[in-house]
């Protein structure tokens, strides 16, 4: 399979005015509303520390961590189940639908799901699921991934939602009003949810200490997915576990702060026991994380809350949009995960960066994502994931400037600067360059030339400095 | 005080006169400027690409170019903040630890080595934005930044500029967001990158302001590149320009 | 080897090094405010409405407040309603409800959120499904922050328990949170003292 594209993906959303400019402003919005809401707590760079320090704790504990979750988990009398990968998550789940006769089921947003691509599997097999957060169902009827792990359909307008309701379910198209259409949704989502043979959520935290599943909603629909049904099955990746509910106060503070700017969401619910009369599963997913776990370099992509603020903060993001990234996990955590899943296929990701440091700045459980981003161009490079354009470009370059003289003949070759600068820092394609913007012009003279025209020869460099002695003799004492 | 100067490819190429802006300034400030003459790059343009491999020479000749000084000091903080922070592709040495540690975006230099507290002889009397590049702000921390809202504000390259006779700073919306130049990425990814620099200009032009100023000339090159083709009448300064005072 | 043992081996195979597990602060600050005031603004901003001054009539409250209810599902003593959690035998009966009356043991101030669980409510999909929710708060039972609120006991008892923060909303649209969604369309949260005869929950903070 080719790489995923990334910016020629941009490029087609980016044409699209309207829909990248107020893609833009909305998402910089929850920015802006995320840094007001930080500024209210004093404590906040505090609170970040604390919840990358539990999550880290958590992390080189987790087997342990675990276990307790399960062992609480099973005492409170919920079923355990463990899965490897996507296709065990997805065949557990169907076993318990298919031993219940469900024939279809409500489901709260859970980026795990997508991750399993779980709808599908079960859609295959007989088994209808309806999502109720407004965002996956607008996704789901226009048979489209999320864009934003928050809000699955920021991507779209209001008229992209009253066209959709419009053709889906006969509603006004004229009528691009948010609370018109979401209470279109509302009409046509409650008789699934109270006719629903099951539900299902994924989880935000599991907490060891007492063995619930979190989940944190401004719907309450994995409230309605987990009690109006008398079965549910909450899908938990590995590395949502957490100590106890000390911890879990830090991150509840954090987690829709960073999202979307408010204190809390509207439900913050915990589901620790099987509702009366009725039965509940855990699925446990690895699908990887134990494998990135092992990685040095990567393994902190696991801290992850799915906040969303990489991916609010991030101007590439908000000007490609969601789906350019081709991938479940998008934006900057995307970016940092992905190729954790298929190297070649999210090999350009990447670069669909200008590594500016912001996302690691809002991040919640403070990942250094776009040091992440730049130690991945490094792998890629290691792989022999460059293009054939860039592995000649970059060789040329190291060529060039590792070479005083070639270096200063072709910079000065008859003021052909211009023809220095393609080859080391844009591969060739000056023109990729110049379609939106003016090639800078050349100066007659280099700071080069004018130096040695204007002063005195070349500088003689002084005797080593003491300093560097020092670091020297360091040095040679640890050898 | 005897110093190196960097002076960055790119400005080397299109922009010689803030190269030459910054060796008068350090010179007017009492500084002893070398300029090594064997220098190309610092390998940035590689490293940034990972292409690790392919950046371990040009770091090396950077090393073997500039070790020898104390003090080594650029007009650029992407520069430097590959140099002090990023400086992997060469072998970990003495000597490349020693650069690593001494090298200074101009900025930084002025305010926290030489203690500089005015600029006598530089007069700039006109409304200006100032850009602070990425690299200055998250990876060299010239600057507070945004995304940290409780931190106390400060910013090294403005405190600069605020000492320039006439110079009034006006603000924009969204000033720390990135103009797009990324490196690379301009052209990687040059319709986004376009849009971000499209974006960043119809706020600094929001402002009324028509001089944009920075100590990092890479992201200018690339306003500079949208500005032009948009026919918008912008001028674009290194930050050395007008604390030079040749510039009016 | 279990798909179980398989995950955990591997994982235990690539822990990375071990790391102290912090101490979390209470995070106390000092205000002038009182918490019923920092309670109510809170829950304003997820548009929840706080009646500061506990109606001396409910049941008359309830009636102009709702004029058109016509189903009231209580579970608190002081008022009677038209139903009973008790009563519903199917969890997804109470849709039909119009108003459903709880008393919560906790109260935060920081964000505005009352918790409820299967104790006080019996049928859990009360709060979620009836059209409105109005929700009876001890002003005594307020505490400062979400860490406080962690040690209340529900926490470590309940089946279920939910922090409700405001009517249900959605901001997918546009990104400005809208009602209704698929939960309750108003939320109101009364400072109304327990009766005297009711006693304090086991073990909850006061």
């Amino acid at each position: 399979m080719k790489p995923i594209d990334q910016a020629r993906n941009a490029l087609a959303f980016l044409e699209d005015d309207t829909h990248e400019h107020a893609f833009d402003q909305l998402i910089w919005g929850l920015r802006e509303r995320r840094d007001a809401a930080a500024r209210e707590v004093p404590e906040w760079e505090q609170l970040r520390t604390l919840a990358s320090e539990i999550k880290e704790h958590t992390l080189s504990n987790l087997a342990r961590y675990l276990e307790l979750f399960e062992a609480r988990a099973k005492r409170n009398g919920v079923q355990v189940h463990w899965a490897r990968d996507a296709h065990e998550h997805n065949q557990i789940v169907y076993d318990i639908l298919s031993s219940h006769n469900v024939e279809w089921l409500v489901k709260s947003k859970s980026m795990l799901t997508e991750e399993c691509d779980t709808r599908a599997f079960l859609g295959q097999r007989g088994i209808e699921v309806a999502e109720t957060d407004l965002g996956e169902r607008i996704q789901q009827l226009d048979d489209e991934p999320p864009s934003h792990i928050v809000g699955p359909a920021f991507q779209k307008t209001p008229q992209d939602v009253a066209d959709l309701f419009h053709r889906v379910y006969g509603s006004d198209p004229n009528r691009p009003d948010p609370v018109y259409l979401a209470q279109v949704m509302r009409e046509q989502t409650r008789p699934l949810i109270l006719d629903a043979q099951a539900g299902m959520t994924g989880a935000n935290f599991a907490v060891a200490e007492t063995g619930a599943v979190v989940t944190v909603t401004n719907e309450g629909n994995a409230d309605l997915s987990a009690n109006v049904p008398k079965l549910l099955i909450c899908s938990v990746g590995i590395e949502k576990v957490i100590p106890g509910v000390e911890q879990l106060a830090v991150f509840i503070r954090l987690l829709t702060r960073s999202a979307t700017g408010e204190r809390i969401t509207q439900y913050t619910s915990h589901f620790a026991a099987p509702r009366m009369g009725g039965e509940m599963h855990i699925v446990l997913v690895d699908n990887g994380r134990s494998q990135r776990l092992a990685d040095e370099r990567f393994w902190p992509s696991l801290k992850c809350i799915r906040c969303g603020a990489c991916m609010n903060t991030c101007p590439v993001y908000r000007r490609s949009g969601g789906l350019s990234y081709g991938s479940t996990y998008m934006g900057p955590i995307g970016i940092i995960t992905m190729p954790s899943v298929d190297i070649h296929r999210h090999s350009e990701l990447p670069y669909a960066s200008t590594i500016n440091g912001s996302c690691s700045n809002v991040c919640p459980v403070q990942i250094n994502i776009h040091e992440q981003i730049y130690e991945w161009r490094e792998v890629m490079g290691a792989k022999g994931e460059f293009s054939a354009t860039k592995k000649a470009a970059m060789k040329v370059a190291d060529k060039l400037l590792s070479n005083p003289r070639a270096y200063r003949v072709a910079a000065e070759a008859g003021g052909s600067a211009l023809g220095v600068l393609p080859r080391f820092a844009i591969y060739n394609r000056l023109n990729a360059w110049g379609r939106r913007r003016e090639i800078p012009s050349p100066a007659e003279e280099t700071f080069h030339q004018w130096y040695a025209r204007n002063r005195t020869g070349a500088a003689q460099p002084p005797e080593t400095p003491a300093e560097t002695t020092e670091a020297k003799a360091v040095d040679d004492e640890r050898a | 005080m005897r110093v190196a100067l960097m002076v960055p490819c790119y400005v080397d190429m299109f922009y010689p006169e803030a190269g030459v802006a910054t060796l008068e300034l350090l010179e007017k400030l009492g500084v002893e400027v070398d300029y090594p003459f064997d220098q190309t790059c610092c390998g940035q343009p590689m490293a940034n690409s990972g292409a690790v491999k392919q950046a371990r020479a040009t770091e090396e000749l950077f090393v073997r170019n500039f070790a020898a000084y104390e003090h080594v000091v650029a007009p650029s903080g992407s520069c430097v903040h590959h140099i002090r922070n990023k400086f992997t592709a060469a072998a970990d040495t003495a000597e490349r630890r020693h650069v690593s540690a001494h090298v200074w975006d101009l900025p930084e230099f002025l305010c926290d080595v030489l203690k500089v507290e005015a600029f006598p002889w530089a007069e700039f009397p006109h409304e200006v934005t100032l850009h602070v590049s990425c690299s200055a702000i998250r990876g060299l921390f010239e600057q507070s930044m945004s995304e940290r809202p409780n931190d106390p504000w400060f910013s090294k390259p403005r405190s600069l500029l605020e000492k320039v006779k006439g110079v009034e700073i006006v603000d924009f919306d969204r000033p720390d967001e990135c103009c797009g130049f990324g490196g690379t990425f301009a052209v990687t990814e040059e319709a986004v990158s376009a849009a971000m620099g499209n974006d960043k200009l119809e706020r600094m032009g929001a402002s009324g302001a028509r001089y944009v100023v920075s100590a990092d000339l890479s992201c200018l090159m690339h306003l500079q590149g949208c500005a032009h083709r948009n026919r918008e009448e912008f001028q674009f300064l290194h930050l050395a320009e007008v604390l030079n005072g040749k510039v009016q | 080897m279990s798909v179980r043992e398989d995950i955990l081996t591997a994982i235990r195979e690539h822990h990375p090094p071990p790391r102290e597990l912090p101490e979390v602060p209470d995070f106390h600050r000092a205000t002038d405010n009182s918490l019923s005031d920092l309670f109510s603004r809170a829950l304003a901003r997820l548009d929840g409405k706080t009646v500061a001054e506990p109606p001396t009539d409910l049941q008359m409250w309830l009636t102009e407040t709702f004029p058109d209810a016509g189903r009231i599902c209580s579970a608190v003593p002081e008022l009677e309603g038209t139903v009973t959690p008790a009563e519903f035998s199917d969890w997804a009966a109470p849709a039909d409800v119009d108003v459903t009356v709880v008393r919560t043991p906790l109260g935060v101030a920081e964000t505005g959120s009352v918790l409820v669980t299967e104790k006080e409510l019996e049928v859990n999909t009360i709060v979620v499904l009836a059209q409105h929710l109005v929700v009876l708060l001890d002003p005594a039972d307020l505490v400062e922050n979400i860490h406080d609120a962690y040690h209340h006991p529900s926490f470590q008892q309940a089946a279920y328990a939910a922090l409700l923060s405001g009517p249900s909303g959605s901001a997918d649209i546009g990104g400005k949170t809208v009602h209704p969604a698929q939960g309750v369309t108003t939320l109101t949260v009364i400072l109304s003292p327990r009766p005297a005869s009711e006693a304090i929950p086991e073990g909850a903070t006061r």
